[in-house]
């Protein structure tokens, strides 16, 4: 293993709850999640929201879609979270720069990371896919958190509250399924 | 029909109280129409219109969100109409001004601009109301009780083009239009 990368390799932090991660959710005033399946959150996260009233959810066919829904709705002020997978993100990346950054509306983003290996940074991933994401939302200039353990879920609240508060997008990157 | 004779059949039955979600051309006729500050304008690119309306229509179920849609943008997020279908809010009506081109980008054909069929795609997605308007007098008769029905809606609107238009896009996409909207809603 190269020395730089073993240098930044974190310990797993345990689990990450599913069940906390709603909590933090409906703690945050979300009342709408929109949603195309992603396998990192698929059964912790999108199924258990699925079997609640609250948040509403919405299945879209295509992620561009919901940064649209998301967008109309930050305009009611009624709170939502766009969840996806990474691939749906870099799918919509043109939605995200017109529609999340150039209007600064606060598209909130809950983005499952396909194949992320635990433990590692996803700048260090061995996975273009997921390797690319981070300097990507660098790029467009998006605030983003890394989401891995139950000790990150405690930054989806704020993170919400502060896109909300400036009217940005944030982006929380799932770097694990949740139990 | 001429779709800005259309639109001004439209905006006679458009109140004070409703958000209207026009699209390229159809946003440049409208906006000269019916200047209001409830025109929504700023949804981008690449047909996400009507995404934006589903947002506006489940967060104000209490408002009337009128999406003046253009056929290639439709074309590009046909998936709308299945989520808006199955969101069913009861407060959104979706007319598409259907002319076959991208008018605003060269006035190119649409793919398939002799088949597709726009009504048949919203009737399979399952808008429970879906009509098809060539004529305007037809469309004038019936405009009122179509946007008196429970949505969504669909309206297949055959147009041609109004002419040449002048197209200032900060009119569109200038962060004025939205403080404008934004503040509109929030005083209602």
């Amino acid at each position: 293993m190269q020395q730089g990368v073993s240098a930044d390799i974190r310990e797993p932090e345990g689990f990450l709850r599913g069940s906390s991660m709603i909590a933090e959710i409906k703690a945050s005033r979300i009342e709408f999640v929109i949603s195309v399946p992603d396998i990192t959150t698929s059964e912790g996260l999108l199924r258990p929201l699925s079997q609640g009233s609250t948040p509403r959810l919405i299945r879209v066919c295509k992620e561009d879609e919901g940064v649209g829904i998301c967008a109309g709705l930050s305009y009611t002020e009624r709170r939502s979270l766009l969840l996806i997978q990474q691939t749906g993100l870099l799918d919509s990346v043109n939605a995200v720069r017109g529609v999340a950054v150039e209007y600064a509306l606060p598209i909130c983003m809950m983005v499952g990371l396909l194949e992320k290996e635990p433990g590692i940074p996803p700048k260090q991933s061995k996975r273009y896919g997921v390797r690319i994401v981070e300097p990507i939302l660098d790029a467009m200039g998006i605030a983003y958190h890394e989401i891995e353990g139950d000790a990150d879920v405690a930054k989806i609240g704020p993170a919400i509250d502060d896109a909300y508060a400036r009217s940005r997008p944030v982006v929380l990157l799932i770097g694990r399924r949740p139990s | 029909m001429k779709r800005d004779e259309c639109l001004k059949v439209l905006a006679r039955h458009v109140t004070d109280t409703d958000i209207v979600l026009p699209v390229y051309s159809a946003a440049f006729d409208w906006i000269d129409i019916r200047p209001h500050p409830l025109n929504y304008l700023s949804h981008g690119a690449m047909g996400l219109a009507s995404s934006h309306a589903l947002g506006l229509a489940l967060g104000r179920p209490d408002r009337r969100i009128i999406v003046l849609d253009g056929d290639g943008s439709l074309l590009m997020n046909l998936g709308s109409l299945v989520t808006i279908a199955a969101a069913a809010p009861p407060n959104l009506f979706h007319f598409v001004c259907h002319n076959g081109t991208y008018e605003a980008n060269g006035g190119h054909p649409i793919p398939g601009r002799d088949r597709v069929d726009f009504c048949g795609f919203a009737r399979s997605a399952g808008y429970p109301t879906v009509h098809e308007f060539s004529d305007l007098k037809i469309f004038e008769q019936q405009i009122g009780a179509l946007l008196a029905r429970p949505g969504p809606v669909f309206a297949d609107l055959k147009i041609t083009s109004s002419g040449p238009q002048e197209r200032d896009y900060s009119r569109l996409h200038g962060p004025h239009v939205r403080k404008a909207f934004r503040a509109a809603l929030a005083a209602g």
